[in-house]
């Protein structure tokens, strides 16, 4: 009897202990996946800068891509990436702030207005150069608003 | 013994006069405006590069809203908090009534129509600068854009700082005198040094200050701790920021870095302006900041 209530705490506590650990992993690992995502913007995001700024020749099939790449990221659906407690009070690794939990409607509203300015460049990338200059401003304030209101400050 | 106690008494008084004399506030003749023809759509281009909205529009304010200049953002300094004034066109709570000539006097001189000095956490030592064309065209788009009727707050400053008039003091010290990048520069370069040191005001954050709260033209925008706290402004001088001419302006429009994150804190507000202007004024920007050498 007493052995048997000694385990069952013991086994109590490691089943609570790698709970922990499990909740710990899998929010590392979305911090991760979230993290690799907002790379692959960067990376379809500076193949149409390079070209707005004329370090790269407009090519409107390779803009095109990159356009459509963004558009796919934006249809992601990220909603297991984002989990309670992967803050950065929470965890390290990232700047997302406790406010964007608080916040989900505006998250959306501002994730709508990226969806609309990918569209617009979609719109834009294969049209020529002027278009793709002109659509880069949209998408960098969509991207802005969301990092403005729910990213902390480098270091 | 008498004889030297008059002896201090008039060297006394005799400073005390200069220095009300030298502390007195600046004002432009009133005619120098005679003649300059408002250009609405020219001032709209002003108000952008110089940033009129960030501060004087409502906290968190951003869009349309930003053309919506009640006042009301507080700034912390070492010095107390300043609350950033209404100047809509609203005939009591704003400016509405300011003639041309007071609004130049308040953008060049920092003096107020009252005749009193302005603080320094309005940029005037920058927008002395400003030509009086740009002024006076300001002045007409200021006046199109709507009525707000948010009353004024008043600063929060201690003592000795809330007597305004030692603010002349502050004014001989650090008024600039000039353009601070001299020498050859292009017209393109000049054009960037007109919006950077001028309109842009962008050495009030981005150059380090002395105890007194002047800044230090010597470390001329190579970066200062941010008084918000965390981090510190960078260093945009060419001896500090290794982005090319283009990355520059292309941040300037779009707030995407050379890695193609967005720009962060403060300077998302400085974008939504400067992604207004032109593309011929982003590129001169970007000219001058290489022309500025920066620290060894």
């Amino acid at each position: 009897m007493k052995t048997s209530a000694i385990l069952s705490a013991v086994s109590l506590a490691a089943t609570l202990v790698a709970g922990t650990a499990f909740a710990d992993d899998s929010r590392h690992a979305a911090v991760k996946a979230r993290t690799a995502i907002m790379g692959l913007y960067a990376n379809n995001l500076g193949q149409l800068g390079a070209m707005a700024k004329g370090e790269a020749d407009y090519n409107a099939e390779a803009a095109t891509k990159a356009a459509n790449n963004l558009a796919l990221l934006v249809q992601l659906d990220q909603s297991t990436l984002w989990p309670q407690g992967s803050d950065n009070g929470a965890m390290d690794g990232t700047r997302a702030l406790p406010d964007l939990w608080q916040n989900f409607p505006d998250v959306m509203a501002k994730g709508e207005a990226l969806g609309k300015a990918v569209t617009t460049m979609q719109g834009a990338a294969g049209t020529d150069l002027a278009s793709l200059q002109a659509a880069m401003g949209g998408l960098g304030g969509a991207c802005s608003a969301c990092h403005k209101a729910y990213r902390a400050p480098e270091n | 013994m008498r004889r030297f106690l008059g002896v201090v008494l008039i060297a006394g008084a005799i400073s005390a006069i200069t220095g009300w004399v030298l502390t007195a506030p600046v004002s432009l003749d009133k005619t120098a405006l005679a003649g300059i023809t408002p250009d609405p759509e020219r001032g709209r281009a002003v108000f952008f590069a110089g940033g009129c909205a960030a501060c004087h529009s409502a906290p968190e304010a951003s869009g349309e809203d930003r053309l919506l200049l009640g006042g009301g953002r507080g700034f912390a300094t070492d010095f107390g908090t300043f609350y950033a004034p209404n100047i809509s066109p609203h005939p009591e709570a704003g400016i509405g009534q300011w003639s041309v000539l007071e609004l130049a006097n308040a953008l060049l001189y920092g003096t107020s129509p009252n005749g009193q000095h302005y603080y320094p956490a309005f940029p005037y030592t920058s927008y002395a600068q400003m030509t009086l064309e740009d002024a006076v065209s300001l002045h007409a788009f200021l006046g199109t854009l709507p009525l707000v009727d948010t009353p004024n707050r008043p600063h929060d400053v201690s003592f000795p700082f809330n007597i305004r008039r030692t603010l002349g003091g502050w004014k001989l010290l650090f008024n600039r005198g000039g353009w601070v990048v001299e020498g050859e520069l292009t017209e393109q370069q000049a054009r960037g040094r007109y919006l950077v040191e001028g309109l842009g005001h962008c050495g009030e954050c981005h150059t380090a200050r002395n105890l007194l709260g002047g800044v230090r033209l010597g470390a001329w925008l190579a970066g200062a701790p941010n008084p918000n706290g965390k981090g510190r402004i960078p260093d945009i001088t060419a001896a500090g920021l290794d982005w090319s001419e283009s990355d520059i302006a292309e941040y300037l429009k779009s707030g995407f870095t050379p890695e193609f994150d967005t720009a962060g804190g403060e300077m998302t507000d400085v974008i939504e302006n400067t992604s207004q202007l032109t593309d011929e004024d982003r590129a001169a920007i970007a000219a001058y900041l290489k022309r500025v050498p920066g620290l060894p």
